[in-house]
């Protein structure tokens, strides 16, 4: 292994719904910024969080505008925690698990995310420093 | 004996759960281990003063260090002043060093 470390997050939550995925963001944020190696094993609902055709919306109830609301987006989170590691000389690979991808429809993702198995949490777990587990409730 | 990180984020007033993980904690680190029990989201709302967190108020008292997530105390606006004895507010950062350093992690 590099001297640089390497970490692994497996995570089942989809976007707006449960504070968890937030945490973990928060968790490869301060990863991204160290220029750590770090890999997100998504599954189930967490397929959805870097779909590319989430989209802001105005908020009637509140009275905004689609400016004015300004909805933050899990998939523009992901992709500034993907330039965070780049920019500091690290990399996220994220990795949208296949068959979760063809069962929801959730295959229109952003740039820089790929699809991939439950082998591959396999192969990143046993290339990292640690690996965090993040099931559902 | 090993470094444990359990991260709790659930409270034990909606999810009776809780409660087995805190004897986790427990036992863990009455076999010998060093135990931290990162409160974080809901999670520290047990670590209230005044709150019905005798559970948890044993585990520093068994050995285990209590941490709470300063940036979810300050969502639900509990000082660090509030915190029970025993509980520490602390940044994620903190429990994000223990995970890099190859801490044993879990999120119950």
């Amino acid at each position: 292994m590099s001297d640089k470390k390497a970490l692994t997050f497996s995570i089942m939550d989809g976007p707006f719904e449960q504070a968890r995925i937030v945490t973990v963001l928060r968790m490869i944020d301060i990863a991204a910024k160290r220029g750590y190696k770090i890999s997100v094993f998504a599954y189930e609902g967490a397929v959805s969080l870097p779909f590319a055709k989430q989209a802001q919306h105005p908020n009637a109830v509140h009275g905004n505008d689609l400016a004015e609301e300004n909805h933050p987006l899990a998939k523009d989170w992901i992709a500034a925690l993907m330039k965070t590691a780049r920019d500091n000389g690290g990399e996220l690979d994220w990795i949208n698990c296949g068959l979760c991808v063809d069962e929801r429809g959730m295959g229109d993702a952003i740039d820089g995310v790929r699809r991939g198995t439950p082998g591959d949490l396999w192969s990143c777990a046993s290339e990292s420093d640690n690996t965090l587990i993040v099931g559902t409730r | 004996m090993s470094d444990y990180l359990l991260i709790q984020s659930q409270d034990p007033f909606e999810s009776s759960a809780t409660l087995r993980d805190y004897e986790l904690a427990t036992d863990l680190a009455s076999a010998g281990n060093k135990v931290t029990l990162f409160l974080v989201q809901n999670g520290t709302l047990a670590g209230r003063q005044g709150a019905n967190n005798a559970a948890l108020s044993a585990l520093s008292a068994k050995g285990v260090d209590v941490l709470a997530d300063d940036f979810s105390l300050r969502e639900r606006g509990i000082s660090e002043e509030s915190l029970a004895d025993g509980v520490k507010a602390t940044s994620l950062e903190t429990a994000f060093d223990q995970f890099a350093a190859g801490t044993k992690t879990i999120w119950l």
